[in-house]
């Protein structure tokens, strides 16, 4: 193999950071656990509201890519990701408003002349705002409903995001000056384009929730209801109750909002009925056990036939027994046992079998190009510009329903995008990440970070009383960690942003670094193909996810290869290294941003540069 | 601030044949200086042992005093160990085997704890032919006192503040020969795709099986003059060939190359390769010509390493003896104490000798 080019490939040592790389944000993960393990929460909160823009928000509700890449998931022992979430949560619960208020970006007073239009409020839109405002854009916000937050605040129950936290984030960014243009539908596209904004953001989600038309639709409408807009219509208090019998259809995480919801409205005997297997569920394993926990049943194999009317009235629904069947490891079929249906009785209906994003508000003439087969704008994937270069899309209107966090990615590169094209530069000229290396070493056996690990379980997060969460919709259930509990979750994290740095011309081969190594990730050995290395290390390399870091020729013309895989970032290998072949660095990875120079936040200003 | 072994290792570590992990294998975390010599050898055992399967409760290991006498503490956790007196580990060796010849004997020893205070005990077990495998880790020096040259060190050469040593040095594999020791080798602490299989042979080989490792000492015994040093040792080397270790129960696969092979086959069935890789010849069961070929190469400045000298012939210290082949820990009282009419018997044998 070649030898690993760290110093001009800003992606080597950041892949080896799973989590801040799995993170769509690319949010620094282990600098901030680091910060809550120190109690220093206002830094660590800063730092997420950097990348992140709503680590209240998210700390409860993300879905959390970086945990399943969590390097703590796949070490020996029933050891689990690193509750990185709900950590994020800690630093929003524990910050110091008063320091909060004081870090925020000045917002200038004189403006720069140019206004942006930010249609819909959610994560995409605001985190375009916050980003530009900074700069002196004046920002025009529109949103049908009454408030801003987008899903945040029409979707996801109080009871997992209490309202104040999320007027408290979405006010910073509506504090800076954003003029708000809620209660406003934006009927059409054209109209907006004649208001001379200098370009446009579109970043009105994927709101249309999708139908089942089957037998007794129509008749029974008063009692079937459509997921999302019944979701929104308790967000705004238009409902207030639901029947006894309730029958969720769909298997995500709308099914366990609406279950859960429906159970504070009165719902008794609610079910969730899903076409797969439990297993294959599209919810959160979280959002399963949650609703489970809440006497929600969830029968599955069962696919809707029809609904049963009698004068006029919902009476109950059918179902016909499926099962699933393979032609190929990930191919599934539901075949029909055809036994007898199942008929489920029941009051109210929801319906929650996905959404998609819909414009049909924008007017096909305006040089805005759709994908035919998903109704999705054409987009580049790295600007968000579309076809019409005025304006931008991000969110789930750009790529269908995903989640907050990748609204918010979203947005930070739309907002550089919005930014070059106001400011006549190339759109597509983007500067690389910002980087950095930080020496670890303090003194013999002492590192600037707690390279001590030691098995332990995964912490859980402790819940309110069940009596006093089904009563009241707006009770969030969790109740976060408190600060042992946070700083003993925090020890966890293995600080995979600390790299393990090699320098060849100093070793000298006495293998004390592969003797030591706890789980044999280092390797001297002749060189070959990476097919031939991963087969023949210490440790076999099966895991081909994970790179191989090679050095170049060492004086008996050997190589050291470290398969990065299950490396602890314990240091021994730099302990035991009599010549500081090997030395530990945290590599500090920030996303390009418009703002990047005045953010640049205080514990990165500490920073040796590796020469 | 921590320097401790953290509890995880590799979660796909695969057990061996007799069930136990790498792991299972291991020691304490070394307090030895790093990158000395002597934690390589410590890992090339751990490696060594794991891929034997050897039970680790059959294994004794024992020591005399020194950094290298350490060591036994960092590999084989789970083993019996005794830390003797300086220089005296054979005789406790000797004592330990002759109460129970059963277990796998690996005695671990410096330049210093053999060559010097130990030379005697040293000589007079491999002359007694004691069944256990004898490790040299050598640096040439005194690590554990600060670096002091040892009997081993080079003739001539310059210690870190320059002094030259005065005096011939012991080779200690060139002693072994001429005792007539059945396993000599030489390995390094530095390369231990030959280490390992050297270890191998000298773990299944039924006598003393003597292996004199070089190990730098990096802090007393690594300065650019030293003839101990990782660089002199790789820059000097001549390896005999290239060693392969197939044990018993495995199918043997000779390599097809038309290189010159020879075979030596251990008590228990397993077998030593050597394939020939230069134009120098010798007879793995020739000590003379071994003896040769070690003077003719200190001479032109080189250091050997590879197998030596490996020969089965020879019978070891109980069989010479003719001593219990029970552990004494398993004889009855009645066995070890037979009481006064047994002793007068005794007694009365070897009066009508005289
Ligand atoms: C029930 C449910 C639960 C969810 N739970 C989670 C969760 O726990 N975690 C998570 O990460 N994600 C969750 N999501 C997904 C997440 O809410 C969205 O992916 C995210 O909000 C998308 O952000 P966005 O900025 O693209 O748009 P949105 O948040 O959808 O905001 C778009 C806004 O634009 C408005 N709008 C649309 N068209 C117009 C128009 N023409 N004029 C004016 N306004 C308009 C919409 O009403 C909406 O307010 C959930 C989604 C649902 C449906
Ligand atoms: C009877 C006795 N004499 C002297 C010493 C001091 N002493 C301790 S270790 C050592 C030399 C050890 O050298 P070596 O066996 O080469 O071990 P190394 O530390 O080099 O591995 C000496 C002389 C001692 N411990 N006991
Ligand atoms: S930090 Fe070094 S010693 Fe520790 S696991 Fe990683 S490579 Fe091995
Ligand atoms: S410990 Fe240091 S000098 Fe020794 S092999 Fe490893 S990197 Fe090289
Ligand atoms: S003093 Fe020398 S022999 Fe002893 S531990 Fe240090 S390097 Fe090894
Ligand atoms: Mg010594």
């Amino acid at each position: 193999m070649q030898p690993t080019d760290t110093r001009n490939n800003p992606e080597y040592f950041h892949k080896v950071i799973d989590c801040q790389y799995a993170c769509p944000a690319h949010t620094p993960v282990p600098e901030y656990i680091r910060l809550i393990a120190a109690g220093r929460y206002t830094d660590a909160y800063m730092l997420n509201w950097e990348s992140n823009v709503f680590p209240g928000i998210l700390g409860r509700t993300c879905d959390r890519p970086c945990e399943p890449a969590c390097r703590r998931g796949r070490l020996e022992g029933e050891e689990e990701p690193v509750a990185i979430c709900r950590l994020k949560r800690v630093a929003a619960d524990y910050k110091e408003m008063s320091k909060i208020k004081a870090q925020l970006p000045h917002i200038p007073s004189t403006k720069n002349g140019k206004t942006i239009a930010l249609v819909g409020a959610g994560p995409a839109s605001l985190t375009v705002a916050r980003d530009l405002a900074p700069l002196g854009y004046t920002l025009h916000l529109y949103d049908e409903f009454p408030r801003g937050g987008g899903m945040m605040r029409s979707q996801i129950p109080a009871f997992r995001l209490p309202e104040s936290v999320l007027d408290e984030e979405v006010d910073y960014i509506l504090a800076m000056g954003v003029v708000s243009h809620f209660n406003h539908y934006v009927k059409s596209l054209h109209e907006l384009m004649q208001v001379g904004y200098d370009a446009i953001f579109i970043g009105t989600g994927a709101p249309q929730g999708r139908d089942l038309s089957l037998p007794g639709r129509k008749e029974g409408d008063t009692r079937i209801h459509i997921g999302v807009n019944w979701l929104a219509s308790v967000a705004f208090e238009h409902i207030t109750k639901i029947g006894e019998r309730v029958v969720v259809i769909g298997g995500g995480n709308t099914a366990m909002d609406c279950c859960r919801t429906a159970r504070r409205l009165g719902g008794k005997d609610i079910k969730v009925v899903v076409r797969s297997p439990f297993e294959e569920m599209k919810a959160s394993p979280w959002e399963k056990e949650d609703a489970l926990a809440e006497d929600i049943t969830i029968l599955n194999n069962h696919n809707p036939l029809e609904f049963i009317c009698r004068d006029g009235s919902l009476q109950a629904m059918t179902f016909d027994r499926v099962k699933a069947v393979y032609d190929e490891p990930e191919k599934r079929h539901l075949r029909s046992t055809q036994e007898a249906p199942v008929e489920i009785p029941c009051d109210d209906v929801l319906i929650a079998v996905g959404q998609d994003a819909a414009f049909p508000w924008i007017e096909r003439h305006l040089g805005i190009e759709f994908d035919e087969r998903t109704q999705l704008p054409i987009i580049n994937p790295d600007t968000f510009q579309s076809t019409q270069s005025k304006i931008f899309f991000g969110g789930d209107a750009a790529c269908g329903p995903e989640n907050i966090i990748t609204a918010v990615a979203h947005g930070h590169q739309a907002a550089i995008s919005i930014d070059r094209y106001c400011q006549g530069e190339a759109v597509s000229d983007r500067l690389p990440p910002h980087v950095n290396l930080i020496h670890q070493k303090m003194g013999i056996h002492e590192w600037r970070y707690d390279s001590e690990i030691a098995p332990d379980e995964r912490y859980v997060v402790p819940h309110e009383e069940k009596d006093t969460i089904m009563h009241n919709r707006k009770v969030e259930v969790e109740l976060g960690f408190d600060r042992q509990m946070a700083y003993a979750e925090a020890q966890r994290c293995l600080n995979c942003d600390v790299q393990t740095i090699f320098t060849e011309n100093r070793c000298i081969e006495c293998d004390a670094c592969m003797d030591i190594c706890p789980t044999h990730c280092i390797t001297f050995t002749e060189n070959g193909t990476e097919e031939d290395l991963r087969g023949r290390l210490k440790a076999r390399a099966d895991n081909v996810t994970q790179d191989l870091y090679v050095s170049a020729p060492l004086k008996t013309q050997r190589v050291m290869v470290k398969d990065e895989d299950v490396c602890l970032h314990c240091a021994l290998c730099a302990e035991r290294c009599p010549t500081a072949a090997w030395d530990m660095q945290q590599y500090v990875y920030q996303v390009t941003k418009v703002q990047r120079q005045q953010f640049a936040p205080d514990l990165i200003a500490v920073d040796h540069a590796d020469s | 601030m921590t320097y401790h072994l953290p509890a995880f290792r590799h979660p796909h570590s695969p057990p061996n044949s007799a069930g136990h992990t790498y792991r299972d294998y291991e020691g304490v975390i070394s307090t030895l200086c790093a990158g000395c010599g002597h934690d390589s050898i410590s890992a090339a055992l751990v490696q060594t042992c794991y891929e034997l399967s050897i039970e680790p409760h059959q294994v004794a290991k024992l020591s005399g005093i020194g950094c290298s006498s350490k060591t036994p503490n960092y590999f084989l956790g789970y083993s019996h160990g005794f830390n003797a007196v300086h220089g005296r580990m054979p005789s406790v060796a000797t004592g330990a085997n002759l109460a129970n010849p059963n277990l796998l004997y690996l005695g671990v020893s410096g330049d210093g704890d053999t060559a010097s205070i130990g030379m005697g005990q040293f000589v007079h077990a491999i002359r007694r032919n004691l069944n256990i495998t004898y490790l040299v880790e050598n640096n040439g020096c005194y690590g554990l006192t600060k670096g002091q040259p040892s009997a081993t060190a080079d003739h001539n050469s310059p210690n870190k503040s320059g002094e030259i040593n005065e005096h011939i040095s012991v080779d200690l594999c060139g002693l072994a020969l001429q005792l007539g020791c059945g396993y000599v080798a030489r390995g390094f602490s530095g390369d231990k795709k030959q280490l390992i299989p050297l270890l191998k042979g000298a773990l299944t080989y039924k006598g003393f099986a003597f292996v004199d490792i070089l190990s730098p000492c990096v802090t007393f015994n690594n300065h650019a003059e030293s003839s101990k040093s990782y660089d002199h040792i790789r820059a000097h080397a001549v390896m005999m060939g290239e060693l392969d270790f197939v044990p018993a129960y495995e199918e043997i696969v000779v390599e097809s190359a038309p290189r010159k092979v020879q075979r030596v086959q251990l008590h228990d069935g397993s077998s030593v390769f050597l394939y020939k890789t230069g134009d120098d010849d010798i007879d793995l069961s020739d000590a003379t010509a071994a003896l040769n070929f070690l003077r003719t190469h200190i001479d032109s400045g080189h250091i050997t390493t590879g197998l030596l000298h490996c020969n089965g012939a020879g019978l070891e210290l109980h069989q010479t003896l003719n001593t219990s082949e029970t552990a004494f820990n398993q004889l009855s009282e009645k066995e070890l104490c037979p009481g006064n009419q047994v002793l007068q018997q005794i007694n009365h044998s070897l009066s009508v000798i005289r």
